[in-house]
C-alpha cells in the first residue's frame, strides 16, 4: 500500500476580478515508504501548491489525497495536524529555522508536540539527530552563527527528529552554493535512506533532481514523469529548470 | 498523560518566548506590574481602612451585638447606678449573658505636678474592655477583685499617663482625684493610644465613681448598662429584656432597651460608596495596564506569524497554538501580577508607610489577603484577556502564507 496517493488532483483559485486560476490539473501520483521523488518545475508552475497538498497544509478543490491509506478530506484539522506533526517532515528552502533559539532547542522544538519518551527524552533524541548531521559541536549555537550549509542541516535534523515517513524538501539546496548544495543533498538522501522514509524533492535543479531515483516534472499544472536519463542529461549540461 | 505533556509543553515554550523576547517583555509588564501594585496597594489600604474603621467603630459602639440599656426618670427622682445593679444582674443572670458592663461618661479634676486638671472619666466593668476591644500597652484592665480597694482602681490614657511622668506601673502609681472627698487612685493600666494634649482621660468602675466624685458633677442620669449577646438573638431578646426590667423595676422608671452597635444602625455595608470608588479607579489602573500588554500582543503576534506557521509545520495544532499564545501572556501578567504584589506589600509594610497609617489607630490590622489574592487573580485575568485576541488572531494565521511570510 503506497504511503502517499494522489487521484485527479486539481487546485483552483478564485480570482475576484478574472477568471479562475488553475494551478494544478488532475495530478495522480504515488509515493512509498523507501521512495525518493523529484519534481521539477520552473517558477509558477504549482509546486508549492503540491507541496502544501502533499503536506497535509492544504486540501485540493477536487480529486483525492490519501495518506498511509486513510482520506485526507476525513480527517479532521487536528487529526491532519498530528499526522503532519508524526509523520510529515518539511525541509524548506530559507531553513525556516526559529530565531534566537540554539540550533539544538530548533530540533528540539518539533519534539515539543510529542507526548510519552519522544517528549520527555527531547533533549537527547535531538542531540543524537544532530550528531547524524555531524553539528554536535553546534548544538548551542545560535542559527545565525551558523553557516547556510549548517543551517540546512539543522533544518534537516529537525525534519527527521521525530522519525517520519515522509520528507518533502522544498527547494532545499536553493538558497546553498553548489558545493554545499551537493554535500546537504548527500546528507538527506542518506539519513531518509537509513530511516527508510520517503522523500520528495521539489527543485528547479536538475542536479538535485538527478540524485532521486524516480522523476516528476510539473508544468502548468500538469504532473508527467520524465525518463531519468533526460534528467541525468540536463543535470549535466548544468540547466536549471 | 497526553493532557499533561500538552499543558508542560506549552508553559515550557511560553516560557522560552518570555526568555527570547525578554526585553520586550520586560517593557511590556511594567505597565501591568504598576497596575497590579496600584490594585493591591488599593485594595490593601481600604481593607485596612474598613478594619480601623471597624476598630474605631467598635471602640465606640462596642461589638456587635451591643444592647444597650438605659433606665432613667419618670418625674424627678433619678435612679442611681447602685439601685439598678440588681436589676443588671438579674437580667445577666436570667439570660446567661457573659460580657456586661457599664458605660457611661462623668468628670472629675485631678492634682497634677503642675497643676489641677480636669479628667474626662469613662464609666467601664471588667467586660468593658473586651466589648469595645480596648487594647492596653502597660499593666491591665479593671477586674472584678478592684471592686473591693479602698483607693479605686483606674485606667489612663497615655496623656495621663506622660502627665504623670510615665512611671512603670509596678511602683503603683496613683493619681490625687480633687473629688468628694479627695482620694488617691491607684492606676492599673494604661490604654494604648497617641497621647493627644489636652485629652485626659481614665476608665473607673460606676461604683467607685458614685463613691468619689464630687456629686454636683455626677450626671443626672446613670450610666447605661451594656450586654455584648450573639447578633443572631438581639433582636428577640431586647423587648424580653425591656419587660424584665420593668417588671423588675415596678413601673418606677422609663427602661429603653436598644441595639447601639453600628451593624444595628447601617442598612448594608457603610464602606460601599468608598469601596466602589476605591475599585472603579482600581479597575481604570488594571484596564490601562491591560491596554497596553494588549497592543504589544497584537504587534507581537503579528511578527510571529512565521514562526506559528513553523511550528504548525511541526504539527502544532490549532488549540496547542491558541493555549501557546494565552499562556505566553498569562504566564508573563502573573509574574508581573507577582512582582506588583511584592511591591504592594512593600509599599505598605514598611515603617515610613505604617507610621501614616497608624495615627488613630491602636493595632494596625495587617496587610489583607484578599488583596493579594484579587492582584493575582486580576493579573491573570489580564493576561489571559489580553492574550485572547492575539490568541485568535495566532490560530488564523494560514500556514501556507505564514512559512513564506
Amino acid at each position: 500500500m503506497p504511503l502517499l496517493r494522489l487521484t485527479g488532483v486539481t487546485r483552483v483559485v478564485e480570482l475576484p476580478d478574472d477568471a479562475p486560476l488553475h494551478i494544478l490539473r488532475g495530478l495522480d501520483i504515488e509515493v512509498s515508504v523507501g521512495d525518493h521523488v523529484s519534481i521539477v518545475g520552473r517558477s509558477g508552475s504549482g509546486k508549492s501548491t503540491l507541496l502544501n497538498i502533499l503536506g497535509l497544509l492544504d486540501a485540493p478543490t477536487s480529486g483525492t489525497v490519501e495518506f498511509d491509506g486513510r482520506l485526507a478530506s476525513s480527517l479532521s484539522a487536528r487529526e491532519r495536524d498530528i499526522a503532519r506533526g508524526r509523520e510529515i517532515g518539511f525541509i524548506f528552502q530559507q531553513f525556516n529555522l526559529l530565531g534566537g533559539r540554539t540550533a539544538l532547542e530548533n530540533v528540539m522544538a518539533p519534539l515539543m508536540y510529542a507526548s510519552g519518551s519522544q517528549f520527555w527524552r527531547r533533549r537527547e533524541i535531538a542531540l543524537d539527530m544532530l550528531d547524524r548531521v555531524g553539528l554536535a559541536d553546534r548544538a548551542g549555537t545560535m542559527p545565525e552563527l551558523l553557516s547556510g550549509g549548517e543551517q540546512q542541516r539543522v533544518s534537516i535534523a529537525r525534519a527527521l527528529v521525530r522519525g517520519p515517513r515522509l520528507i518533502l524538501a522544498d527547494e532545499p539546496t536553493g538558497a546553498l552554493d553548489i558545493e554545499t548544495g551537493g554535500a546537504v543533498m548527500a546528507l538527506l538522501d542518506s539519513v531518509a535512506e537509513t530511516t527508510g522514509a520517503a522523500l520528495i524533492t521539489i527543485t528547479h535543479d536538475a542536479n538535485v533532481a538527478a540524485l532521486a531515483r524516480r522523476h516528476f516534472r510539473l508544468d502548468r499544472g500538469v504532473l508527467t514523469p520524465i525518463d531519468v536519463q533526460r534528467v541525468i542529461a540536463l543535470a549535466s549540461e548544468g540547466v536549471t529548470l | 498523560m497526553k493532557a499533561w505533556t500538552s499543558i508542560i509543553a506549552a508553559v515550557i515554550e511560553a516560557w522560552q518566548e518570555l526568555r527570547i523576547h525578554r526585553t520586550r517583555v520586560l517593557l511590556s509588564l511594567i505597565g501591568v506590574a504598576v497596575a497590579v501594585c496600584s490594585i493591591t496597594a488599593v485594595v490593601a489600604l481600604s481593607g485596612i481602612a474598613e478594619e480601623a474603621n471597624i476598630e474605631q467603630i467598635e471602640a465606640n459602639q462596642g461589638q456587635p451585638a451591643n444592647v444597650s440599656i438605659s433606665v432613667s426618670s419618670t418625674g424627678t427622682i433619678q435612679p442611681t447606678y447602685s439601685e439598678l445593679e440588681p436589676a443588671f444582674q438579674m437580667i445577666t443572670k436570667r439570660y446567661g449573658i457573659r460580657y456586661a458592663s457599664a458605660h457611661g461618661q462623668g468628670q472629675i479634676d485631678a492634682q497634677f505636678v503642675d497643676g489641677a486638671q480636669g479628667l474626662q472619666v469613662t464609666l467601664a466593668d471588667p467586660a468593658y474592655a473586651i466589648m469595645h476591644v480596648v487594647s492596653l500597652s502597660h499593666g491591665r484592665w479593671l477586674d472584678e477583685a478592684d471592686a473591693n480597694r479602698l483607693a479605686p482602681a483606674v485606667v489612663i490614657n497615655e496623656t495621663v499617663y506622660e502627665e504623670l511622668g510615665s512611671p512603670t506601673l509596678a511602683s503603683h502609681p496613683v493619681i490625687h482625684l480633687l473629688g468628694s472627698p479627695h482620694t488617691v487612685a491607684v492606676v492599673v493600666g494604661v490604654v494604648r493610644g497617641a497621647a493627644e494634649p489636652g485629652y485626659l482621660a481614665v476608665y473607673m468602675t460606676p461604683g467607685a465613681y458614685e463613691r468619689v466624685a464630687d456629686p454636683s458633677l455626677q450626671n443626672d442620669s446613670p450610666p447605661v448598662e451594656e450586654l455584648w449577646v450573639p447578633p443572631k438573638i438581639a433582636k428577640a431578646l431586647t423587648p424580653l429584656v425591656k419587660q424584665d426590667l420593668n417588671q423588675y423595676l415596678d413601673g418606677r422608671y422609663e427602661v429603653d432597651v436598644n441595639r447601639q452597635d453600628y451593624l444595628s444602625q447601617q442598612q448594608g455595608d457603610p464602606l460601599l460608596l468608598v469601596k466602589l470608588v476605591v475599585g472603579g479607579i482600581a479597575v481604570l489602573i488594571l484596564l490601562l495596564g491591560a491596554l497596553g500588554l494588549f497592543n504589544i500582543s497584537m504587534v507581537t503576534v503579528r511578527y510571529r506569524v512565521r514562526e506559528i506557521g513553523i511550528r504548525r509545520s511541526f504539527g502544532a495544532t490549532a488549540t496547542r497554538v491558541f493555549f501557546s499564545v494565552m499562556m505566553e501572556s498569562v504566564v508573563a501578567t502573573v509574574a508581573a501580577g507577582a512582582i506588583g504584589v511584592i511591591a504592594a506589600i512593600l509599599l505598605i509594610e514598611n515603617p515610613i508607610s505604617q507610621g501614616y497609617i497608624a495615627r488613630g489607630i491602636t493595632i494596625v490590622p495587617p496587610f489583607p489577603f484578599s488583596a493579594a489574592v484579587i492582584g493575582i487573580v486580576s493579573s491573570t485575568v489580564v493576561g489571559a484577556l489580553a492574550g485572547l485576541l492575539p490568541a485568535l488572531v495566532a490560530v488564523r494565521v494560514k500556514v501556507i502564507d505564514a512559512i513564506r511570510f
